[in-house]
């Protein structure tokens, strides 16, 4: 091996890493508000990857109709929930939320889908179909269930992950679909030829990095957050719903999944099952950034790539075995480190 | 004088214990009530359940308006009922400022500004550790935090449950002057205390609790000269 290919399998384990990073920051994310371990967060990557490839072949994607169909599920629970007490206030904000939001977006990819507006124009619309899957599949699989366990957690979150995989074989069928690149551009640094590409990746998971730290730091609703996060009966104490910030952190997975899925999809193709092993390689990140620290789990991610990278060079075959058995000295080192956490404070 | 905060026959289970039965209570406006009792006794609850933190049954009006079952702790903030739980529950990694502003979340945001200066000038020290995380606080300036951060919210009711509890005596005179600065501000307070004595000192009427039940209520400085509840709450022991 030279210094040119080493040079390569940095960049494209870095390329991947910086996916996983967004994935990995995701389940910290939604753990930390909500306690679920977001295994599903490799469906919205897949849906995310294949409704932009649908979009750029200049089809109407199936997931627009889940997205009808999950919030019109999702406006039922609440009419349930609030049978008791609805007012036309509630109701017009849930129609409004539930049933108007999907119908705009169907409008639109109606409406823009025949006029080939571009790969800008669909990453924006891909966003706007699967970012309000998060906050309805919260409605409808957790938030009935939101005080559980973290173990009940994880087994609705299996169980939604199963469901997502399924629901994409019908949507998106058995074959893998791939996008044309966003950009063909390709720069050479020293001995090495950079692709626009992964530059784009570079720079959206920077960008979206920092604005998550915006988000988190300066808003009052990240502030809301992160305090759901900390402590939840003292979220509650000053109003918090602790439903609202389940909800925002999902669509902010969610989000973050399907940009993650239109990164990688003109470069690898994406099956309806691809997007589980992706997220659980973010998942391997989190869980050496201990479920809890953002930074770490970032940089775990980038290690991540690139060990994949190397390992699928010298040993391919082995490639997954290697990656995933990361995880198992952490563990080890973090159960011998640390001892027990209590969740909450004082 | 009209009842700004009231419970009727109220009753919190846990499970097939009655940790509170049958409570009748009610806090006028710009008056101190307070709780007095044992460990034990269903002080606490009675505040959880009334923050509506745990279920209950009965009835309750705050502002001559009837609470109802389906107004959860956030709706009930945003009413104007504000608790201080026993163990605080501040944002341990987050700012003292932050804590501050996440107390105003359902606040009026034109007005924050004003009443942030105002809990500063109330707690001086919360100003000087407006950068320190809550958790390396002291257990005085984690309760001021507490208090503070409830303020943030403009409370008609100020519910304190135990505050005094696990401070240095000199900062317990402390809260419990600024208790009564409070009161002076039009804040009402209904407080759940152990340390009878500093309680009833304060409060214009109290209630004591025995196992759940209200046993006597009265004027604050008719109970404490009681020679019963002397015995049994102020005297021993302390």
């Amino acid at each position: 091996m030279d210094l040119t290919i080493l040079l390569f399998l940095l960049q494209d384990g870095m390329t991947s890493g910086a996916i996983y990073a967004l994935l990995g920051v995701a389940l910290v994310l939604v753990f930390a508000v909500t306690r679920v371990i977001f295994i599903p967060q490799g469906e919205f990557v897949t849906y995310g990857a294949l409704t932009f490839a649908v979009l750029e072949a200049g089809q109407i994607p199936g997931t627009m109709w889940l997205l009808a169909g999950a919030g019109a599920l999702a406006f039922l629970f609440e009419l349930w929930t609030h049978r008791r007490e609805l007012t036309a206030r509630l109701l017009v904000h849930e129609a409004t939320l539930k049933l108007a939001l999907p119908a705009v977006v169907a409008g639109l990819t109606h409406v823009l889908v025949p006029m080939k507006a571009g790969p800008f124009v669909n990453l924006l619309l891909t966003i706007a179909i699967i970012g309000p899957l998060g906050p309805y599949l919260y409605r409808i699989a957790f938030q009935p269930n939101a005080d559980a366990s973290v173990l009940t957690l994880l087994i609705t979150a299996v169980g939604v992950h199963l469901a997502m995989m399924g629901m994409g074989l019908i949507l998106f069928g058995a074959e893998g679909l791939r996008a044309p690149p966003i950009s063909n551009a390709s720069f050479t640094l020293g001995p090495l030829p950079v692709s626009g590409q992964s530059i784009g990746v570079y720079l959206v998971t920077l960008g979206l990095i920092l604005a998550l730290w915006l988000f988190f730091d300066r808003t009052l609703m990240g502030k809301a957050l992160r305090a759901t996060a900390v402590n939840r009966i003292g979220a509650r104490l000053v109003g918090i719903r602790t439903s609202l910030s389940g909800r925002i952190a999902f669509a902010l997975a969610a989000t973050i999944g399907a940009i993650s899925g239109i990164l990688i999809v003109p470069v690898t193709t994406i099956y309806y099952d691809t997007g589980f092993i992706v997220g659980l390689k973010g998942f391997v990140a989190a869980i050496i950034g201990g479920l809890a620290s953002y930074p770490l789990t970032a940089a775990a991610a980038i290690v991540v790539g690139i060990v994949e990278a190397l390992a699928s060079f010298f040993a391919s075959d082995l490639k997954e075995i290697i990656v995933f058995m990361l995880i198992i000295p952490v563990l080890v080192w973090r159960s011998i480190a640390s001892g027990h956490h209590d969740e909450e404070e004082e | 004088m009209t009842a700004l905060f009231s419970l009727d026959n109220f009753t919190v289970s846990y499970g097939k214990v009655q940790a509170v039965s049958d409570v009748s209570l009610n806090v006028a406006k710009g008056e101190i009530v307070t709780v007095i009792g044992a460990n034990g006794a269903g002080k606490s609850t009675l505040l959880n359940a009334a923050m509506g933190l745990l279920p209950a049954r009965g009835r309750m009006t705050f502002e001559g308006q009837e609470l109802a079952e389906t107004d959860d702790v956030e709706a009930r903030v945003g009413l104007g009922l504000c608790l201080v739980a026993e163990k605080r529950h501040l944002f341990g990694s987050m700012s003292v400022e932050d804590n501050l502003v996440l107390g105003a979340f359902r606040a009026d945001r034109s007005a924050f500004e004003g009443t942030l200066s105002d809990v500063y000038a109330r707690f001086p020290r919360l100003l000087e550790r407006r950068q320190q995380l809550a958790g390396t606080l002291s257990g005085g300036e984690r309760q001021m935090l507490a208090m503070g951060r409830a303020l943030m919210s403009r409370p008609r009711l100020l519910m304190l449950d135990e505050p005094s509890l696990g401070l240095a005596p000199r900062i317990v005179a402390d809260i419990f002057t600024i208790i009564a600065d409070l009161r002076a501000a039009g804040v009402s307070i209904l407080l759940v205390e152990q340390n009878a004595k500093a309680a009833l000192d304060i409060a214009d009427r109290a209630y004591v609790m025995e196992l759940g039940e209200i046993t006597r209520s009265g004027a604050a400085a008719t109970l404490a000269a009681d020679p019963s509840i002397a015995a049994s709450y102020l005297g021993l022991g302390h």
